[in-house]
């Protein structure tokens, strides 16, 4: 019980401190990356639910980020619908396809990288689908006016957006939080670690897995809007980039999957290292290089992610005599 | 309380369960025998929904099963453990049990109340917090016992508790059964330990071939020709494979 407290205590510390930290940023460079990490964190985040907890790896997690911006964005420019409500119906429109994705390829029984490769599918056939219709300004694009104010969710200062992003951070750590501690988040972790026992005990293993890709769906709409009222243009490429699907199983990855701070960890270290070695590296593409030989290292020698080396070193140090009791059952 | 009647398997052209009735009463231990390859699990895995009958039905308290998903069964109160044991491994046993206790409560403290209830029962207590990936084979089998008994079934259905485990942990095991079935859960149990078969059962059905050989009491059963041909032709059939 103690050690919960102090969780929540070093939670709120760091809350706090991310609140007020832009009160000591004047650079408006930093405020920019470190909304960059709160939006990859956030979107890592709606992956981890999904990849981390319930183990159903997804190689597709932008198509709920393009979609829900979409949905806003769409609204804003034909109908003149305010984002600030527009996020909900792209929050609901993110779900929805969830629901879809998630019944067809569950209910045929998708698992392990065939589930991988058909939500790349589905993202895919979204983009192709995006460029051809009308509405969706084909590949022209999407261009959304600055006009700042809540109701549009544009802010006139960078930290506008880097609170409109650390809420949604926060948001997805309290989702999280939830999910360690209720009922469905166990449901989920047991179909990642056993599908067949956990639907033995009475899991409904296909609705859980449904619900859990309508979370990251509801997510990562949410996220479409926040980017389409940040940079005020939106085109297929952007909106269902393979880029942004493999960075929020990056993150995750990178920072340890099934944790709450992993995704945050993730964007974090990975983001500081790219702009690190951008700033400090002049020949171009070697930034990039160096970028991609610190991932293989990282992912390479520490498979549980960084979160995972730090709490392994924890056990070591504090369980010895646990470790005592446990030897003795080899097999 | 289960009644299987008629009910037929087919992989192919083997026929794996072919015609089989059978019924288990209510506060009953019934056991299921017979040579490895007999389709002893195969009729397992129709009773709790993971494969389905090709002919046949199968009644759970007076209304049929069949069709149905393993864990719409579960919430019926029949549930199964498996042969080749199924931790979740990256969990604690505590939360391996919880995961079968959340069957009948959204509560997380309930559930864990539940789970170690139930870790008491089977004799777990000190294990509780010790992850599932490091437990013995007897460890894992009480597990798998362990998280069934927390969904709290009418009728378990054991798939071989007691291989792989040493005649002391089979005596435990053994005691920890009749333990359950003195809680009013009935069970259903396959096994090859014929100690523990003769101890336990009430009842024994014995399948060989996919088909019904022999049922009753085990002294009967176990006197049966029909029953000591089945198993000492196997391992006649054993033998002679080796000597070759």
């Amino acid at each position: 019980m103690t050690n919960f407290r102090n969780h929540l205590y070093f939670l709120l510390l760091g809350a706090i401190a991310l609140i007020i930290l832009p009160y000591f940023i004047s650079s408006r460079f930093y405020i920019d990356v470190l909304t960059l990490i709160f939006f990859t964190a956030y979107l890592g985040q709606s992956w981890n639910i999904l990849g981390g907890y319930a183990g159903q790896f997804s190689f597709g997690g932008v198509m709920f980020f393009g979609t829900g911006a979409y949905v806003s964005s769409i609204l804003l420019t034909t109908f003149g619908f305010p984002p600030i409500f527009g996020i909900f119906l792209a929050i609901m429109g993110g779900a929805l396809l969830g629901l879809i994705v998630g019944y067809m390829s569950f209910r045929s029984g998708l698992k392990g990288s065939y589930f991988a490769l058909i939500t790349l599918a589905f993202a895919e056939l979204l983009r192709v689908l995006a460029n051809s219709v009308e509405f969706t300004g084909g590949g022209v694009g999407l261009f959304l006016t600055y006009a700042p104010g809540l109701s549009n969710l544009q802010f006139e200062t960078p930290v506008g957006f880097y609170y409109f992003a650390l809420v949604l951070m926060f948001i997805s750590i309290a989702i999280v939080y939830w999910l360690e501690s209720s009922r469905f988040g166990a449901q989920l972790v047991a179909i990642r670690e056993n599908e067949d026992a956990a639907e033995a005990l009475g899991i409904n293993t296909l609705k859980c897995k449904i619900y859990a890709i309508m979370i990251m769906g509801a997510m990562g709409g949410a996220a479409g809007t926040f980017y389409s009222q940040k940079y005020l243009y939106l085109d297929p490429p952007i909106a269902y980039s393979i880029h942004l699907s493999v960075e929020m199983l990056l993150v995750t990855i990178v920072g340890g999957m099934g944790t709450i701070f992993g995704p945050l960890v993730g964007a974090f270290v990975l983001h500081t290292v790219n702009e690190v070695a951008r700033h400090f590296i002049d020949t171009p593409g070697l930034s990039l290089i160096v970028y991609g030989l610190i991932l293989i290292v990282i992912i390479g020698y520490l498979p549980n992610g960084l979160i995972g080396a730090f709490k392994k070193k924890e056990k070591k140090s504090d369980s010895t005599s646990l470790d005592k009791k446990t030897s003795r059952g080899g097999s | 309380m289960l009644n299987v009647s008629n009910v037929t398997k087919r992989f192919g052209g083997l026929v794996a369960v072919s015609s089989v009735d059978l019924e288990v009463n209510e506060k009953e231990i019934v056991s299921l025998i017979g040579p490895n390859g007999a389709g002893k699990t195969t009729l397992f895995a129709m009773v709790a929904g993971f494969l389905k009958a090709d002919e046949g039905r199968v009644d759970f308290e007076n209304a049929s099963v069949l069709g149905m998903r393993p864990h719409q069964i579960c919430q019926l109160g029949m549930v199964r453990t498996f042969q080749i044991t199924q931790p979740f491994a990256g969990l604690t046993t505590l939360q391996n049990i919880m995961v079968g206790a959340y069957s009948n409560t959204s509560e997380t403290d309930r559930a864990r109340t539940k789970a170690e209830e139930v870790a008491e029962v089977v004799g777990m207590t000190s294990l509780l917090h010790q992850g599932a990936d490091g437990l013995t084979v007897a460890g894992r089998k009480r597990l798998e016992l362990a998280r069934a008994l927390a969904t709290d079934p009418k009728l378990l259905l054991l798939d071989e508790v007691m291989a792989g485990l040493n005649p002391a942990e089979i005596d435990d095991i053994v005691t920890v059964i009749k333990g359950i079935r003195d809680r009013g859960v009935t069970i259903f149990l396959i096994e090859h330990v014929m100690k523990a078969v003769m101890n336990l059962s009430d009842r024994t059905y014995v399948l060989n071939d996919g088909k019904l050989i022999a049922s009753g009491t085990p002294a009967s059963v176990a006197e049966n020709p029909q029953v000591i041909e089945a198993y000492l032709g196997h391992g006649a059939a054993e033998a002679m494979a080796e000597g070759a």
